[in-house]
């Protein structure tokens, strides 16, 4: 069904509800279902897969909720938006209203109501949900917060906080993610002088290189960054601190007061196993930049190359190894297997994400580990060696853990291996600043309440910190540490 | 930013391009690297030894042989042109220290990033012999620049239509019997520096070679610039571009370079129409 019929279904259903609705008529009403392209149209473009609701979809879906006392959604909500109020509006059609509450506690709202993962946040324990007995039966927060995002858009409204006199200081946001943006914004607020360094030619770290545009338009980020922008950050690309600049030097020589770095969780993680490098294997992080940064999917229009493959294994089976998978699809491999030493039931990518692959012809290989990948006489990938599992104890994570069947060892035919098993922190501003201290995982080690790390004025938070983690807690992170940043600026 | 203020041509394919950028001039130390990208989003990030620098007047200097489409393109600009993105410097610096006598090596247009060590080994209080090579006297760079490192500096082209006949490996040999260096830096394609690896090998001389590899971003993040040194995977751009020549897994290096070859063929041929299009010669 087209988006434009399902926005007059939610119409017509409005119009039947009774004026004055109590809650049991509200927790009657079913989930509004999100419009998304048609699976076997979407997996040959990249557009944006789900649509958004209308109108009166968003109405009808903000109707269901109850406003009860205890608000579970808030508690569950990283930046805390205040759920219940933002909801009530767009349930009145008062959508300014809704965006101007959602702003005083998030800037990405567009992007969040996208990429969150609602389902273990805000609407985890949602009273709705829990009266009708499943999480997927929770009023859909995130699907409403990108309507109200995606309405001040369309009607060209941007509102900009109000800034603060000039402070007289000068900080230094080190990347441009998530938790970066977040950072930036915070601090400009309060009258500093902000300059954000990228290293990369655009702004936004994993929102453009990671997150495909099917996911996440690239426009919306940039709509974001340029908020930032009319604030009065100064945005410096191709500036990578470590090399163009140390910390210390930024510190010593060039008059920043503080700085937070926010430089992400950069660094590719492999396997480990015999084949890695072979031609034809890559990082989900290489494949996907090549793909989203460099706009490789633009076969007339891109100059970087990207490798066609008729048959692509990805290892993981995270929403990183989803987004990779569903590229492939797209740049026209016959067949995209993910393999996974687990079951679907245990895979941490969303389960939205695990059924929109799925719809689009992703296989799932499961209980089962790659132990070997193996190439041809010119050193090009052609199999990969794979070694059954099944599920024993549970271990720390609390899942089953996997248990590999000795003698299982079978080859399965593939040219292109992409490996999505994660990320470490990125080595170089520890490389290159003495005395900032890191666990054993290379993560910044920083003051719980703070964020300050063990080197004076000098903050850190997103995936440097916690390691991979999601858009919105990086965002927490980045607002935390800029408050902390903003009450020892004012303290100098 | 980043405008051109100089552009020389070296040889048939062989360019000097000095770069406006002061931020990369005053960091830079020798044997780092910059990324470049000419235009926007569409267009290839590409790694680029920094074959000089000069603080004071802010400005980086960059040999450029045109062989793909992006450096086509980047030898067509002409001064006063902007690059649109260039980061650096990249990679860690050179170990230069005093080793006692080193034999620096530079074989086609790796013979521009390898004037700098040359020169910094040589401040550093090394006796320093050089040797250079090109396909043919053409293609030959830096001469005058190393002479003034070594005013002895070997030359061999593969043709010998200059200084000997031959390949750097056979020089290299002899300095190794007869000279007994303590260090040798080699610096050119992933071939020459595999073999300059297997001579210095026998006579077991710590031997450096500088990785040129595929690379997107330049900071650790896409694994594309991956190698395998001494059974390890070590990332080029933050932990290279220098590694011991002797350790390093050639074969797999060149294969892996060969990453995009089918790709690159056929664009390269399609952007030489365009280009002879849009000159009037087709």
């Amino acid at each position: 069904m087209n988006a434009q019929a399902m926005n007059e279904d939610a119409r017509r259903v409005l119009e039947s509800l009774p004026a004055d609705l109590g809650a049991k008529d509200r927790m009657a009403i079913p989930v509004t279902p999100m419009p998304s392209q048609e699976p076997g149209v979407r997996c040959h473009n990249m557009h944006e897969v789900a649509l958004g609701y209308g109108e009166d979809q968003a109405v009808l879906e903000a109707t269901r909720c109850l406003q009860c006392r205890n608000h579970p959604c808030v508690a569950m909500c990283p930046v805390s938006i205040d759920i219940p109020r933002f909801v009530g509006f767009v349930a009145q059609r008062r959508f300014r209203e809704a965006l101007d509450v959602i702003q005083e506690s998030s800037l990405l709202p567009a992007i969040c109501g996208r990429v969150c993962p609602q389902e273990n946040q805000c609407q985890r324990n949602c009273t709705v949900g829990k009266a009708r007995g499943s999480v997927d039966e929770a009023v859909a927060i995130g699907r409403i917060e990108r309507f109200v995002a995606d309405w001040a858009r369309k009607n060209g409204i941007v509102p900009l906080p109000p800034i603060a006199p000039d402070s007289g200081k000068k900080v230094a946001v080190v990347g441009s993610g998530p938790a970066s943006i977040a950072a930036a914004a915070d601090l400009r607020r309060e009258g500093h002088d902000v300059y954000m360094f990228e290293a990369l030619h655009r702004t936004g770290g994993v929102l453009v290189y990671g997150i495909p545009e099917f996911r996440l338009p690239k426009a919306l980020v940039e709509s974001e960054i340029e908020k930032l922008r009319s604030m009065g950050v100064h945005i410096e690309t191709n500036y990578l601190v470590g090399r163009t600049r140390t910390i210390r030097e930024l510190m010593e020589e060039d008059g920043f007061d503080a700085i937070f770095i926010g430089t992400g969780a950069g660094l590719p993680r492999f396997m480990g196993i015999p084949g890695e490098n072979l031609v034809g294997v890559f990082s989900a992080n290489e494949y996907l930049t090549r793909s989203n940064l460099m706009k490789a999917y633009d076969e007339e229009g891109s100059r970087t190359p990207i490798y066609r493959a008729r048959r692509v294994a990805v290892f993981g089976g995270g929403n990183v190894a989803m987004d990779a998978s569903r590229t492939a699809l797209r740049l026209g491999a016959e067949n995209v297997t993910i393999i996974y030493r687990r079951t679907r039931e245990e895979m941490p990518a969303r389960r939205e994400e695990v059924e929109h692959a799925h719809e689009e012809g992703v296989e799932f290989m499961m209980l089962s580990q790659p132990v070997e990948i193996v190439g041809d006489e010119n050193g090009r990938v052609s199999g990969v060696v794979v070694r059954s599992c099944e599920l024993g104890e549970p271990d720390q994570s609390g899942r089953r853990r996997p248990v590999e069947i000795e003698g299982s060892d079978h080859l399965v035919p593939f040219d292109c291996v992409i490996v999505a098993i994660g990320n470490s922190s990125n080595p170089l501003i520890k490389m290159t600043t003495p005395g900032i201290e890191v666990n054993g995982k290379g993560n910044f080690i920083v003051d719980e309440e703070t964020g300050e790390t063990s080197i004076k004025g000098v903050y850190a938070g997103g995936d440097i910190v916690l390691g991979a983690a999601t858009v919105i807690l990086a965002m927490g992170q980045g607002r935390k540490a800029a408050a902390a940043m903003n009450r020892y600026l004012a303290a100098r | 930013m980043n405008r051109i203020i100089s552009k020389r041509q070296l040889s048939a394919e062989v360019f000097e391009l000095e770069v406006e950028a002061p931020l990369i001039a005053r960091e830079r130390r020798a044997g780092q690297f910059v990324v470049l990208q000419l235009g926007d989003d569409f267009d290839e990030r590409i790694p680029l030894t920094i074959a000089d620098a000069d603080p004071d007047k802010g400005t980086i200097t960059m040999i450029v042989q045109a062989v793909g489409e992006s450096t086509h393109r980047l030898v067509r600009l002409e001064e006063g042109d902007s690059i649109a993105n260039l980061l650096g410097p990249l990679g860690s610096p050179t170990d230069v220290h005093r080793y006692g006598k080193v034999v620096v090596v530079g074989g086609g247009i790796g013979v521009a990033p390898a004037f700098p060590i040359a020169q910094a080994m040589k401040k550093a209080g090394n006796q320093v012999r050089v040797i250079m090579g090109a396909r043919t006297r053409d293609l030959l760079i830096f001469e005058e620049r190393m002479r003034g490192v070594d005013a002895d500096a070997i030359v061999v082209t593969d043709d010998g239509s200059y200084g000997r006949k031959g390949l750097v490996t056979e020089p290299l040999d002899e300095l190794c019997r007869d000279w007994k260096p303590d260090c040798v830096v080699a610096i050119g394609p992933a071939v020459m520096m595999k073999f300059c690896a297997l001579t210095t090998k026998k006579y077991g001389i710590h031997t450096l070679v500088s990785l040129n590899t595929i690379m997107i971003d330049g900071t650790g993040m896409c694994g594309g610039c991956r190698v395998v040194v001494d059974g390890r995977m070590r990332f080029v751009c933050v932990e290279g571009p220098e590694f011991d020549g002797h350790l390093v897994d050639w074969d797999n290096l060149l294969a892996r370079q060969s990453t995009f070859r089918e790709y690159e063929k056929a664009h390269h041929h399609k952007c030489h129409i365009d280009m002879m299009i849009e000159e009037g010669r087709a």
